[in-house]
């Protein structure tokens, strides 16, 4: 089953006089269930294509529907609701609300996104919490937790409301390789848990190694699909 | 259980001392408002009633152009007795007034037998003036207060006069006055007591009685000069001298016109105008603290956007409605007003309870040792309160709009 399709998809930001295009015409599918990687150089597109997956910014030509919705077409208040319903995040520096507790930042979406009921809310956290083995660290503030424990946090808050897809741009970048590479490994676990679609944007290669379908961006442009099989083979 | 009451709190006590700055600036401004309203209303309340009470009364009525000529008091425009009559139907009638006193008015020269000054002179029925101006008994510093405050033959003199011509009680004096056909006519009084006067140092208000004062004007009929007229609850003015005006204006005379005039004790006399000027301080006061309020919660919640931007970008990446994240820092800033604002009434509720055991006292003019006891309506407080939690809603209004419209992808790229 398709979960993601572009065809032809472009972002050209302008800024003033100054045209810059950062994705230029890419064609391509995900699958659901799949774990997929962007890689590339810096500068290459990959958060400006991540954040048009994510509904977080138009595109300026082509084709892009996720769960079979044309999301080009989204205003700001459709594609706040289309992301709060099917798609969780997870970011470069965490972004755990500071007041919370670990267990108030994973049921935050489920409060201020969905309005989930008290009893099953209690229960979809402690269930993540488990999940990502941060139960015993419950009440803890994210400033008394490590990086790699906030960003495990981080991806049971974007699981929290049972997303189709999970998006994350650069989520280990702010770690240390062992810390990254089992955060990785964390999200390929849910993946399979849950059946979550992950895809996520890396610089490096050990940790685009733990993809099963990466994507090559250079200056806006894709390279073939490289599924892990056929680059063992190869 | 999270709610955005509770995030409120935690990101406000976040930023302790910015918090507490503030809310400490809002109490603050609540205490002084409320302590301010609390205590000027009670020394306005105390002023007015020192003058109602002791010499205006609430209303007056007079002949019409009567006041207008005051200062000469003219004997020719005195209310005759059927007019009397009908005036005193009309004050009968009226639920408001409690009572009223007539009284002849008239400008005579004072004389010691060896020095003559000019006096005004009020003939009153003692027992209808006090009556209708309970504090007069009150102004007499030196002689009896004891039984009738007056008695036909004696007479009540301003200390003014006592002083300057060195009468003291018990002596006897002549009043000279004109008639109204230009005749002199003269009698001699007992001095009674010698009384302060309200209006201050230049009062030169005496009082006789009534009868006394028809004598010596050789008055054919028993004329009027003045209604004074005491109302049961001074809040009642507006209405009660409305009501009277409608009543009295019927009274016309051969040209069609109103014979009388009713005037409320405001516009007699010129205290109203220090009155004016603490309604007016008031209000000048209460648009400081709707500043104070608006400023420092706007500086507040302005800096409550700016840290949490990326925040605010993480949680609209997530999907949360607009309208939600305004009323995160609504509701941020709502705690700020309500905390201030609820701890501010407290404190002044303490002071003005405070105020009252200790009992202050202070002095206006020659009167002395007057007791100040604050108090402040709950429907003042209530109106304060509002305003203030109104003002602290509306600052925080436009820094959490723009936390709402702020795009996902520029707040989260925030440094
Ligand atoms: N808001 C913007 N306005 C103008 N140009 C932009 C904007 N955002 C990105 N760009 C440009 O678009 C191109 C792609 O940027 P993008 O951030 O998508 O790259 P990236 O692959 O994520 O890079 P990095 O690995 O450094 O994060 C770059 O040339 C960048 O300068
Ligand atoms: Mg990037």
């Amino acid at each position: 089953m398709t979960l993601i399709r572009a065809q032809g998809l472009t972002k050209t930001y302008v800024t003033g006089e100054v045209e810059v295009p950062a994705v230029k015409g890419v064609d391509f599918t995900i699958n659901a269930k799949s774990f997929v990687a962007f890689v590339g150089p810096s500068g290459s597109g990959k958060s400006t294509l991540l954040n048009m997956i994510g509904c977080l910014d138009h595109p300026t030509g082509g084709r892009l529907s996720v769960l079979d919705t044309d999301v080009s077409t989204l205003n700001r208040r459709s594609a706040a609701n289309f992301r709060g319903q099917h798609i969780g995040f997870v970011f470069q520096d965490f972004n755990l609300i500071p007041i919370l507790t670990v267990y108030e930042n994973v049921e935050y979406p489920l409060i201020m996104v969905q309005d989930w009921p008290e009893q099953t809310r209690r229960k979809q956290v402690m269930r993540l919490l488990d999940a990502v083995g941060m139960s015993a660290q419950a009440g803890k503030r994210p400033d008394q937790i490590s990086g790699g424990q906030k960003q495990r946090v981080a991806v049971a808050r974007a699981l929290a409301t049972n997303a189709q897809l999970v998006l994350a741009d650069e989520p280990t970048a702010n770690l240390d390789h062992d810390t990254a590479y089992r955060v990785i490994e964390l999200m390929k676990k849910m993946r399979d848990e849950l059946g979550t679609t992950f895809v996520f944007s890396t610089h490096d290669p050990k940790i685009m190694g733990e993809a099963e379908v990466v994507y090559t961006l250079e200056d806006g442009k894709l390279r073939a699909p490289s599924l892990k099989s056929e680059a063992a083979h190869a | 259980m999270l709610n955005l009451l509770k995030i409120a709190v935690r990101n406000l006590a976040r930023f302790r001392r910015r918090t507490l700055l503030t809310s400490t600036l809002i109490t603050l401004g609540i205490v002084a408002v409320l302590l301010f309203i609390a205590t000027a209303g009670s020394f306005k309340a105390m002023m007015i009633s020192q003058f109602t009470d002791a010499v205006l009364g609430h209303l007056e009525v007079h002949r019409k152009g009567y006041v207008a000529s005051i200062d000469t008091l003219p004997l020719n425009l005195n209310m005759q007795p059927q007019m009397v009559k009908k005036i005193e139907q009309v004050l009968g009638s009226m639920d408001e007034v409690e009572a009223y006193s007539e009284r002849v008015k008239l400008g005579a020269m004072f004389s010691n037998f060896t020095e003559t000054a000019s006096i005004r002179i009020n003939g009153i029925d003692p027992q209808k003036e006090i009556a209708a101006t309970p504090l007069l008994p009150g102004r007499i510093i030196d002689g009896s207060k004891e039984g009738a405050v007056l008695k036909p033959g004696e007479i009540l003199i301003p200390t003014l006069l006592a002083r300057g011509m060195k009468v003291k009680v018990g002596d006897t004096i002549v009043l000279v006055a004109t008639n109204r056909d230009g005749s002199v006519n003269a009698k001699t009084f007992l001095v009674r007591a010698i009384m302060e006067s309200i209006t201050g140092p230049s009062g030169r208000d005496g009082y006789i009685h009534i009868d006394d004062a028809r004598t010596l004007l050789r008055m054919a009929q028993p004329e009027i000069s003045e209604i004074a007229i005491r109302l049961k609850d001074p809040a009642q003015l507006e209405q009660a001298y409305a009501k009277l005006n409608q009543e009295l204006s019927g009274m016309l005379n051969k040209e069609n016109k109103p014979v009388l005039e009713v005037h409320t004790w405001a516009s007699l006399s010129p205290f109203s105008n220090i009155a004016n000027m603490i309604d007016v301080l008031t209000v000048f006061i209460k648009i400081m603290l709707v500043s104070i309020v608006l400023i420092s919660v706007m500086n507040v919640m302005v800096m409550a956007v700016y840290e949490r931007i990326r925040e605010i970008g993480m949680i609209s990446a997530i999907g949360t409605p607009p309208r939600r994240i305004l009323s995160l820092f609504l509701t941020e800033g709502l705690v700020l007003g309500v905390g201030g604002t609820a701890l501010g009434t407290v404190i002044s509720l303490a002071v003005i309870y405070a105020l009252n055991i200790w009992k202050i006292k202070f002095n206006f003019g020659q009167q002395q040792g007057l007791l100040l006891s604050p108090a402040i309506s709950a429907a003042d407080i209530a109106i304060i309160a509002g305003t203030v939690v109104l003002i602290a809603l509306l600052a925080s209004l436009q820094p959490a709009w723009k936390a709402s419209r702020m795009d996902p992808v520029k707040a989260l790229g925030h440094v």
